[in-house]
């Protein structure tokens, strides 16, 4: 047993933002005052190491396992990916037994030190990766799972897919986030919803699941994430309409 | 609906893989408990049975096509799927016969945007019949599972469905077989690579730094199979606003564009990012058939063309 919460932010769809959604969670609740662990279970696209500018770090070994890169100074948030392990341009073109075996180190055996929280962020998709994330997570305080989608039909299919997954190894879906809904436009004001709207809400209230709320296109954020220094740019504005879960959650 | 045909097929699949019991259970998630219920005995009779190791098919068995193109990328998000269908119906706006092949297992969108969504592929003479729509043939898991039942399997399972669909559909004579292939670098991706002979593959990619880093990984894998890259697509390259029709680049300026360049790759052109990309893609739509006079449009058919001139020219 461990004494941190730990949460999976998954999505069926590739590109909605889990990575960012993660990594924002994590940024929240660092700014709250907690400790915070951010896991990346996504072997083939490792994008949290990219997020927070640590792709040349490597991971040392310690007594009680693998030390986490730490994003900042003080040390309150961990990170740990694949990416850690292999050169920036390499690809990793591993078949199921050798990924289930990597996220199996990963969730046992790290020296995540006394961290309150766990996100997980993981692959596109039900396979190798989740299955194993879920099993190994099982016997840990895995919380649930966050879904994310973006609004547009093609999303909230895979999206629903991915609820499925969820009932079928018993994992709670504590919400939905709708990501990349509405852009507005820096000359005219005017808002665009490129990728649509409303579908995560409708989704949400069809699924009966809880829906957490919408976060726009803000270019700000694209431009800090392809940047070195999230920890410093990153803003609460930026994720206020998902605050108040935030919120609510770190209290539990 | 034929789902029975169907069912036995997937049926041998998981038999031959010796299937662990949690994997059973799921299974019987995934089907219906009265279909699973009646092909229960029949599922113990196969596991009884000699288990037969699958057979690869070799590389270049599939004569039957004249080109076979997937559409890539290692990253989620960006507009295989999107790009694939709208290539494929420029392709067969030339007069050519295509067919499209949807590799993403657990999040097939292939039905969503050709406007097939719920229908089911029957079989007939022992293969599977493709589905038609706008003039190309395509199939999809999504045409054999149930929309809203998730595909929890591991690789060898996504391994055999790959294989299936490429052998077992009733393609016919095609010029083109364009795939869609799923984000990252796993097993769709590196069989489909090891096992069939490829003409080209078509990289698609956001400008975004945090995109390239995932794009320039699939791009090695492929290097390192020995498959080559026809080009790279920058898509949702810049926003076009439909008030004023200012250009902004919410994802980065050119990044892919720059990437091709200094992986000495073709550069096959930029779509923008716009609604009418997104809504008529969502509908069931794809721009290419319901505004073949729109610039987007164009985009399409000046990466179809450069497509077709890659592959006469080999």
């Amino acid at each position: 047993m461990v004494n941190y919460q730990t949460i999976l932010v998954l999505s069926g769809k590739g590109g909605v933002g889990k990575s960012t959604v993660s990594s924002l969670l994590a940024l929240s609740l660092v700014k709250m005052g907690k400790k915070v662990g951010l896991l990346d279970v996504d072997l083939c696209g490792p994008s949290i190491a990219r997020i927070f500018g640590l792709e040349q770090h490597s991971v040392m070994n310690g007594p009680n396992g693998w030390i986490p890169v730490y994003a900042d100074d003080e040390q309150r948030l961990g990170v740990m990916s694949l990416a850690f392990l292999t050169k920036r341009d390499d690809p990793v073109v591993w078949r199921g037994p050798k990924k289930t075996s990597i996220i199996n180190q990963f969730v046992h055996n790290i020296a995540w030190g006394d961290i309150d929280f766990l996100i997980v962020d993981t692959p596109p998709g039900t396979s190798d990766e989740h299955i194993t994330a879920v099993e190994a997570f099982k016997d840990f305080n895995l919380d649930g799972a966050i879904l994310v989608t973006t609004p547009q039909n093609v999303s909230i299919d895979d999206v629903q897919k991915e609820a499925s997954f969820c009932r079928a190894l018993d994992l709670e879906i504590l919400g939905v986030i709708e990501n990349m809904s509405g852009y507005v436009c820096p000359t005219c004001s005017d808002c665009s919803f490129v990728f649509g709207r409303g579908g995560g809400e409708r989704m949400a209230s069809e699924s009966n699941i809880p829906y957490i709320g919408h976060l726009p296109i803000d270019p700000k954020l694209t431009a800090s994430m392809d940047g070195t220094n999230i920890m410093k740019d990153f803003e609460t504005d930026s994720i206020k309409p998902i605050l108040s879960f935030i919120q609510r959650y770190s209290k539990q | 609906i034929n789902l029975f045909w169907c069912g036995q097929d997937m049926l041998r699949w998981i038999a031959k893989r010796k299937p662990y019991p949690h994997q059973k259970r799921l299974i019987q998630y995934a089907y219906s408990a009265d279909s699973f219920q009646s092909k229960k005995h029949e599922f113990e009779k196969l596991k009884q049975g000699k288990r037969k190791e699958a057979s690869a098919p070799t590389k270049g068995r599939l004569t039957n096509m004249k080109h076979i193109i997937p559409i890539a990328s290692g990253k989620g998000g960006v507009g295989k799927s999107t790009t694939a269908v709208n290539i494929a119906l420029s392709l067969a706006a030339q007069n050519l016969t295509v067919g499209l092949m949807d590799a993403d297992v657990h999040g097939p969108s292939i039905p969503t945007v050709m406007n097939l969504k719920g229908k089911k592929a029957i079989v007939e003479n022992q293969k599977i019949q493709p589905l038609m729509n706008f003039g190309i043939k395509c199939m999809s898991t999504g045409f054999l599972v149930d929309e809203d039942k998730a595909m929890i399997w591991r690789g060898p399972m996504v391994i055999g469905a790959i294989r299936q669909i490429l052998t077992s559909v009733e393609w016919g004579e095609l010029d083109y077989l364009i795939i869609d292939l799923p984000p990252g670098t796993g097993d769709a991706s590196l069989t489909l690579a090891q096992e069939v002979e490829i003409d080209g593959v078509v990289i698609v990619s956001t400008p975004q730094d945090l995109a390239l880093a995932d794009v320039s990984r699939g791009v090695q894998m492929f290097n390192t199979v020995n498959v080559p890259i026809l080009g790279v697509v920058e898509n949702m390259s810049y926003h076009i606003c439909e008030n004023c029709g200012n250009h902004s680049h919410i994802f980065g300026d050119s990044g892919a564009e720059n990437m091709a360049k200094n992986m000495n790759l073709q550069f096959l052109g930029k779509i923008p990012l716009h609604q009418n990309i997104r809504e008529t893609t969502d509908k069931g739509q794809p721009i290419v058939v319901s505004q073949p006079k729109s610039q987007f449009t164009q985009a399409y058919n000046s990466i179809a063309m450069n497509i077709i001139k890659y592959c006469t020219n080999k």
